[in-house]
């Protein structure tokens, strides 16, 4: 079991939850997992063709998965995923 | 990221009693305070993250501090952009701002630029400056900054928020990432809101601005461990900070072995041709507030539809039949599709959605709220309040 960190732009897709617990072997199957889920959630993080979309990243405990094995890469029990997707507010 | 200039800076008496707390830590001292007074700082924008960012950098004694700032002082800035007052509503930020940093600290070298930071003059004005603090709002002049830092070889320190979350960085460093190798793309416009649409709690820039102000002394002092290589993430809800590991992509387009980004580009047209979302307000039909008044009053049979969220209704409403945005997929059958209905939101953003949605659900009468709640309290209804 693993836990995926929702981020706040997010959370109103997973019933405004903060964390989600999923079953998976690798990332690709905790994130196919919670898409499946939360429908609503897939056209924010993948695209039609189904790649992670580039201004989502996914990361495993604190390495970025690209930097992994990228959806295949393997999950043990306890292990977080965070989603971390680019925010701008700022001044205004 | 000590400069070279600092041996020739001195400080005078006052000076040294000013800066006394700094003075009698070891990892400031005299050499420290003298290395603040020579750095030169940029910081873009004077909102939310600028306000405490450049209030802690002039107390510090950053020698000169360069702000860069086209806007005028809002009266919804005040809940959040403590350099500014009440007193300071429909001012320039920048001469709002120049009064309390030199109230500070007078021996401040103030330069400020009213100008909206562009392609044209980014990297002029970057030379000029040993570290760059970014405090702005939007996309484009976050790939702006983050692009211009890494051609000039000036550190990046980054801030963003978003409600009641923020992330901290320090980017285009030699050996670190900058931030395009973190997000090389920038989401589609429209798919994350700004504070305007999304709201922001008003502590929250406090908090990541002087995060910001802390990292740009550390560079400046050359001391403690900077957030280079560290996407530091803040949940103020949960009052808890979790920490990524960036890595500098070795395929970056910017500060990659082989970048093919060596000039500024067009940063809006970036931001925009990327998007999968058209603007969704284009194409839908739209009625006027003025309109709207004048139907209703003459009883026509209008269906108004409020498409915001609970607590906005209790802010402000004019009577609709409220079902927020995302649960209108679900409760679609709560609307009868023979009559004609009139959808708003606060702005007619979210409204506009509805309307699209609705037209698809094959509703053929629908029409959106051009200004929504805000442009009928504005021009129709001044006893409904703003929001």
């Amino acid at each position: 079991m693993s836990k995926i960190h929702i981020p706040t732009p997010l959370r109103q897709y997973v019933g405004k939850q903060a964390d989600v617990d999923v079953q998976g072997a690798t990332v690709g199957e905790a994130m196919n997992s919670l898409v499946e889920r939360h429908p609503e959630l897939r056209k924010h993080l993948y695209t039609d063709e189904g790649k992670l979309r580039a201004f989502v990243n996914v990361y495993l405990n604190d390495e970025d998965i690209r930097y992994l094995q990228k959806e295949a890469t393997v999950l043990k029990d306890g292990d977080n995923i965070s989603i971390v997707p680019s925010i701008a507010g700022g001044k205004f | 990221m000590a400069t070279t200039t600092e041996l020739s800076v001195t400080l005078n008496k006052d000076e040294i009693l000013r800066y006394s707390r700094h003075l009698i830590m070891p990892e400031v001292g005299m050499e420290g305070q003298q290395k603040l007074k020579a750095a030169r700082v940029l910081c873009i924008g004077t909102g939310g993250l600028g306000s405490p960012l450049a209030l802690y950098l002039a107390a510090a004694g950053v020698g000169t501090l360069g702000l860069v700032d086209f806007d005028v002082v809002d009266y919804t800035n005040l809940q959040r952009q403590i350099i500014h007052s009440t007193a300071d509503v429909g001012r320039k930020k920048l001469d709002s701002a120049a009064d309390k940093l030199k109230g500070i600290n007078p021996y401040l070298n103030l330069r400020t630029f009213d100008t909206r930071l562009s392609s044209v003059n980014a990297l002029e004005l970057f030379r000029e400056f040993d570290i760059i603090a970014d405090g702005t709002d939007n996309f484009p002049t976050r790939y702006l900054v983050n692009d211009a830092c890494v051609l000039t070889g000036k550190p990046n320190v980054y801030g963003s928020i978003f409600r009641f979350e923020g992330q901290a960085s320090v980017f285009a460093t030699e050996e670190g990432p900058c931030y395009r190798c973190l997000y090389p793309e920038p989401p589609p416009p429209g798919l994350v809101p700004s504070c305007a649409e999304g709201g922001v709690l008003g502590i929250l820039p406090g908090l990541v601005g002087v995060m910001q102000a802390t990292e740009v002394i550390k560079l400046i002092l050359g001391v403690g461990e900077p957030l280079i290589g560290r996407l530091l993430l803040i949940d103020a809800l949960g009052m808890k900070f979790r920490e990524l590991k960036l890595r500098k992509n070795p395929d970056c387009p910017v500060c990659g072995t082989h970048p093919t980004v060596t000039k500024l580009i067009d940063y809006n047209e970036f931001c925009g041709i990327r998007g999968e979302e058209k603007p969704v307000s284009n194409g839908v039909p739209e009625i006027s507030v003025e309109d709207l008044k004048r139907r209703l009053d003459a009883k026509d049979d209008l269906f108004v539809l409020d498409v915001r969220e609970p607590h906005e209704y209790q802010i402000s409403n004019i009577g609709g039949y409220l079902i927020p945005l995302n649960d209108l997929p679900k409760r679609v059958n709560e609307l009868d599709s023979s009559r004609e209905i009139a959808v708003h939101c606060k702005m007619g953003g979210r409204s506009a959605k509805a309307v699209a949605f609705l037209q698809q659900a094959g509703f053929k009468k629908v029409v959106n709220v051009a200004g929504g709640i805000n442009a009928w309290a504005e021009r129709v209804d001044p006893r409904v309040p703003k929001y």
